[in-house]
């Protein structure tokens, strides 16, 4: 099998975020990924990302665009999720998760269920701020 | 996205989540839950067994229903997680913070 590319470029909603996940996630069903990647690990992983750059990121700003590119083929699903925002310390939002007094607060779990259930994520700034999930097939 | 399906029987409550329990309902999920506390619930069910994954939003949205209900005195209690969700509930720990059933009937045994 080859490889496909997806792109979007949409305002910061979260209703944009459903058919964008669910896109990815048939793209991944159709390039053979395992059924546990396609029901839970994409899928969570993508809508935490895209959320994080729409209410973080861009502020909820309707006017500020959220781009994602997902490149998919023969061994991996990688996703790009570029927003307008200046980033974020990942590592310390990883952390609070972990930490024992997190566990009766409502949010701050999206970055580290991001780095759970992919094998790789990485993050950088250049012309707005961008979260890259990586998941090997097998 | 998901489809909510509510039964009241007296202080009651069950909350079945039809799909996807993420960002874009969590505020639908938490408003109907909180007017059925203003309405007297004080027992609450949330029925996964048709659900097919919850994101950190929805997680939260859990935290919070969990609080608000203990400060009225009341108890939420989760059933019919399958795998993947138990999976994210073990990821985040949250298992050690819910009362988590196999089944419906199991949660409603005693409750």
């Amino acid at each position: 099998m080859g490889s496909s590319r997806l792109e979007w470029c949409v305002a910061s909603d979260v209703s944009e975020i459903d058919p964008i996940v669910a896109a990815v996630t048939s793209a991944c069903v159709a390039a053979g990924f395992p059924d546990k990647a396609c029901r839970l690990n994409v899928p969570v992983a993508l809508t935490e990302a895209m959320a994080n750059a729409i209410i973080r990121g861009n502020g909820g700003e309707v006017s500020r665009s959220v781009r994602v590119c997902a490149r998919i083929d023969d061994e991996t699903l990688c996703v790009d999720v570029t927003d307008e925002g200046a980033g974020f310390d990942a590592d310390a939002a990883r952390a609070m998760c972990l930490d024992p007094e997190w566990i009766d607060r409502e949010d701050g779990r999206g970055v580290f269920l991001m780095y759970a259930l992919m094998d790789k994520v990485e993050t950088w700034c250049d012309q707005g701020h961008t979260v890259r999930l990586v998941l090997r097939r097998s | 996205m998901a489809a909510f399906t509510i039964e009241r029987d007296g202080d009651l409550l069950t909350v079945a989540v039809d799909g996807q329990l993420v960002v874009g309902n969590r505020g639908e999920f938490k408003q109907l839950v909180f007017d059925e506390l203003e309405a007297g619930a004080r027992r609450v069910l949330i029925d996964f067994s048709s659900t097919g994954y919850i994101d950190s939003s929805g997680l939260g949205a859990l935290v919070s229903l969990g609080k608000r209900i203990r400060e009225q005195g009341g108890t939420m209690r989760l059933a019919g997680l399958n795998d993947d969700l138990r999976t994210l509930f073990e990821l985040t720990r949250l298992d050690t913070l819910f009362q988590l059933f196999e089944s419906r009937a199991d949660a409603l045994a005693g409750f």
